[in-house]
């Protein structure tokens, strides 16, 4: 009998099994991002980004408003990149300095996408929250209502609003965001219903926890990750909705610029061979986004929970 | 079956009706009328405009006439800029020309998308994969705005094969850049989407079950693989759709396609409201059509949807 | 001649944490109408051991060794060859019903692709023997119900189905892989005796995996029990069970509730399963085991003969641990 009632007593306390170390959610979530050598790389990338648009314009010879009289009219040799003329990435066609405007269309660009993606986020968490919490009846409704909203063509109301309620920065911040939260809602709402229904929170129920506490110890905590996920993925829409609407010319009015209005500029002049105004705006595009997916993959890849 | 398509329906009409009505309202809500910008119209002549188009009525009995019009006689009434138009007439010269390259744009997006989707998860961890997965991350930062100047720049400008804009009928000249610039992002979405549901698939118990059978490769992926991994496809398709009529603005005004979208985008700019409600409500009830079918899809292929 | 002749069969699973060995240095034999149960905690390697002998280990998976059927070798054969052996000579069944039948396609088109692929039947042919073999697992109203979807049944008839599907085509072994762990205990019994009449009926081998000793005592003539990737020991499971050699087995047998004792406490085996992450220099029971010696930590026990019918492997003497 050495598994007799009494050894079984005795062992109970005896230091049997190897000790397994244990490592927060968050810690382990750390240690794999940080091996991810993509997300990682998309990381610096957006701290360059970043820095390259807070302190740029202190880097800039010419402002973004000022006009180059010397180049205007002959952009296509005068306004070409050079260190010289203290024009590093070139003039537009009207001799103002692409490095200011880059940095300023940075700026923007960089704000909308996360002024936006901060409002649909907010408002599809608690939107999903509150429906995936009170269930039943309510969460039919509203996501009901959420299925409706998902049917129209979102980006012709927002034009429409633009249109109506005049095109300010502040509008296209509200906009954007409000047409975006509509995703946030479902995946906070079934996130929210699968850890209702968890062992982990029933058992506390069951011990009397109060609902405060498990709102704030287990739902909350487990809700985070994904919300952060989709928010890192949600920045990059952002941003491409905001660049669609200012290159159809409905978005970001001048003297502000965005990267879609300088990409559109710089599209417009391509016959004239003035190659760098489409380029240098699109690089910075292109590289942010890049950077945005590849950490949002990596968060995802870091805190999903199937994997472990 | 048909049970499931009229539940369907009744809810996509009263969508239909609030998008409406939501779009009449903002509308007369907005700070001045289509006719302010001609500021030297005297008084009665501005009144007699406003009983032509019936401005002059209460709210309700306008937003009344106005949907009974659209819904009875399929009649958007006239545009208050482009004299002479009605809105009828100005979708019927757009609409042709952005349904057909959107339609091409679509069946390249899914077709393409999922075919490099499936080799992609077969193909597990190859070059196939791996080329796969490059084309659908680099894709998906190159938005239609962003390939339709690329796009010019390579064909047009520097290898001269292909006309930089323009319709012409719809010669297939003047349709291929249109349809890679709206479908690129697009068919890298569907291509992803697919390659990981794919492989998520593979990896069921129940495909365990059909290589324990001994079926061949072939069986296994097209008969049991197949169906469940294009189901979050199919879900996918009405956003997808809905994402492709919007960059439709983007394409009709780059390649001068004369399309709808620049219709849309003028009348933006110039106020004409009677134009954007009847571009917006056209886009919504075809959106709302594409995901009634999308929906029956989807019952159709999923057994444990019932109807 | 030996059925199935699995020799130093090693299996490595490649993950993002490292390198896990699954199964080391695995050696049985299963002979025609022969009955092995293979028995473990999970994580010991024993449905690994089944999937790498008929090529069904997942993608990062890697098998080493041999396996013989029917003198032939087996392991890592190209899919193309394997599938010949599968389902027409090696059938298997596996743990959870509700997620093992295609949800997607019907029970017919499931089970009719198995005779028209192996046995080159028509598709009338093929439905005729599939409702034949339903009416044999006693699936009531076979011939209508075998249109309908798996979700439209409940977890033990779809575990009928998956056995009848195994047997359509009449396989020398049937490899069951826990096929009652998924369902409540009185259906439970209901599939154990199925397997039983099956076995007799059609004179199939089988290799019973599983975790409950309970339903091995009346299955099977032979037991063999894993640990950690490794076999413990094997015996006739009347032997294994009266005179256990084996410290882990002991463990098990004390762990089963019975009813003809009063125990305020059910004891269990202190400690956890082994993480299979850290390779183990000695033998894997050895952190939780209440006989262990120091070299138990140091040096694998080599599986040592008994007698004809039994093998262990432990450093201990059987006397030690009787």
């Amino acid at each position: 009998m050495i598994f007799g009632r009494r050894t079984a007593k005795s062992l109970e306390n005896a230091d049997l099994a190897p000790t397994i170390e244990g490592r927060s959610l968050w810690a382990d979530a750390r240690i794999r991002f940080f091996r991810n050598r993509a997300a990682v790389a998309g990381l610096v990338v957006l701290i360059l980004v970043a820095l390259f648009a807070a302190f740029g314009a202190y880097v800039a010879p010419w402002s973004n408003e000022e006009v180059d009289w010397s180049v205007l009219g002959q952009v296509d040799t005068m306004g070409r990149p050079s260190l010289a003329s203290g024009h590093y990435f070139g003039t537009d066609e009207l001799g103002r300095d692409l490095f200011a405007r880059t940095v300023q269309g940075t700026q923007i660009s960089l704000m909308v996408g996360l002024i936006a993606a901060f409002i649909a986020v907010i408002v599809g968490t608690i939107y999903g929250a509150t429906a995936g919490y009170y269930g039943g009846r309510i969460d039919n409704f509203m996501m009901r209502l959420v299925d409706v909203f998902m049917s129209v063509p979102y980006m012709f109301v927002l034009i429409l609003l633009l249109v109506i309620f005049g095109r300010s920065i502040l509008m296209l911040f509200v906009g954007i965001g409000l047409i975006s939260w509509l995703d946030m809602a479902r995946i906070a709402r079934g996130q929210t219903l699968s850890i209702k229904n968890k062992e982990f929170v029933e058992a506390a129920h069951a011990i009397g926890v109060r609902p405060s506490t498990i709102i704030r110890r287990h739902i909350v905590p487990n809700l985070l990750g994904v919300v952060i996920v989709y928010a890192t993925l949600l920045v990059p829409n952002m941003i491409i909705y905001e660049s669609f609407i200012s290159f159809l010319g409905l978005g970001v009015q001048e003297p502000n610029t965005s990267w879609g209005a300088l990409i559109s500029e710089g599209a417009s002049q391509l016959q004239y061979g003035t190659l760098w105004m489409l380029l240098f705006p699109l690089f910075f595009f292109v590289i942010t986004l890049f950077a945005f997916f590849f950490v949002g993959d990596g968060l995802r890849d870091a805190l999903d929970p199937k994997d472990r | 079956m048909l049970s499931f398509i009229l539940k369907r329906l009744a809810v996509a009409i009263p969508t239909l009706l609030i998008l409406v009505v939501f779009s009449y309202v903002i509308m007369y809500a907005a700070p001045g009328g289509p006719f302010d910008t001609e500021r030297t119209l005297p008084p009665e002549v501005m009144a007699n405009l406003e009983a032509k188009f019936g401005l002059d009525k209460p709210l309700i009995v306008q937003m009344f006439n106005y949907v009974w019009n659209v819904v009875v006689h399929f009649d958007f009434g006239p545009s208050y800029v482009y004299k002479d138009q009605t809105v009828n007439d100005i979708i019927a010269q757009g609409f042709p020309v952005t349904l057909t390259y959107g339609f091409w744009s679509f069946v390249v997006a899914t077709v393409v998308g999922m075919t490099l989707g499936i080799l992609a998860a077969i193909y597990h961890n190859s070059w196939l994969d791996y080329l796969a997965v490059g084309i659908s991350i680099g894709a998906q930062v190159l938005p239609n705005f962003v390939m339709a100047p690329i796009l010019t720049l390579v064909f047009t400008l520097w290898l001269g094969w292909l006309p930089g804009g323009g319709w012409q009928g719809g010669q297939w000249q003047y349709v291929i850049m249109p349809v890679i610039a709206l479908s690129t992002s697009f068919m890298a979405s569907i291509a992803r989407l697919t390659r990981s549901s794919m492989l998520e698939v593979l990896n069921a118990n129940y495909i365990r079950t059909a290589r324990a059978k001994g079926l061949p490769m072939r069986r296994v992926i097209f008969r049991h693989a197949l169906k469940p991994a294009l189901l979050p496809v199919i879900s996918y398709l009405g956003p997808a759709f809905v994402g492709m009529i919007t960059g439709s603005v983007v394409i009709d005004i780059y390649f001068s396609t004369g399309g709808i979208g620049v219709f849309f985008v003028n009348s933006a700019l110039n106020r004409d409201y009677s134009v954007i409600m009847g571009i917006t409500i056209l886009t919504g009830a075809l959106t709302i059509l594409f995901n009634l079918v999308v929906d029956i899809l989807y019952a159709w292929i999923d057994p444990k949807i019932r109807y | 001649m030996a059925l199935l002749e699995v020799t130093d069969l090693n299996v490595k699973f490649e993950t993002n944490d490292g390198i896990v060995s699954a199964v080391n240095g695995v050696t049985f034999n299963v002979y025609e109408g022969d009955t092995l149960a293979i028995v473990g905690e999970s994580g010991s390697g024993k449905s690994q051991t089944a999937f790498a002998a008929i090529g069904l280990l997942a993608r990062n998976g890697h098998a080493t060794g041999s396996v013989k059927w029917d003198g032939q070798e087996i392991l890592n054969l190209p899919e193309a060859k394997l599938n010949n052996i599968r389902a027409s000579e090696i059938a298997m069944i596996f743990q959870d019903p509700m997620t093992s039948l295609n949800p997607f396609l019907k029970v017919s088109e499931q089970m009719e692709e198995v005779l028209t692929l192996h046995r080159g039947m028509s598709r009338r042919e093929a439905r005729a023997e599939s409702v034949r073999m339903l009416d044999a697992v006693r699936i009531p109203d076979a011939a209508a119900r075998i249109t309908m979807y798996p979700h439209e049944f409940s977890g033990g008839m779809r575990q009928r189905i998956m056995i009848a599907m195994s047997l359509l085509c009449r396989p020398r072994l049937l490899i069951a892989d826990e096929p009652t762990t998924a369902l409540d205990v009185t259906v439970q019994a209901q599939i154990m005796d199925l397997l039983r009449d099956i076995k007799d009926e059609f004179n199939t081998a089988l290799i019973l995996i599983t975790h409950d000793l309970g339903i091995v005592a009346g299955a099977c003539e032979r037991t063999m029990v894993m640990y950690g990737g490794r076999i413990m020991e094997r015996g006739t499971t009347e032997e294994v069970f009266a005179r256990p050699t084996h410290p882990y087995t002991l463990g098990l047998l004390e762990a089963v509730p019975r009813l003809d004792r009063r125990e305020d406490v059910l004891p269990t085996i202190p400690g956890e399963p082994p993480d299979m992450l850290k390779g183990f220099p000695g033998c894997p029971f050895e952190p939780r085991c209440p006989m262990r010696e120091p070299r138990c930590a140091t040096e694998i026990p080599p599986l040592e003969r008994l007698t004809d019918t039994r093998v262990r492997a432990c450093h201990r003497t059987p006397e030690d641990v009787a």
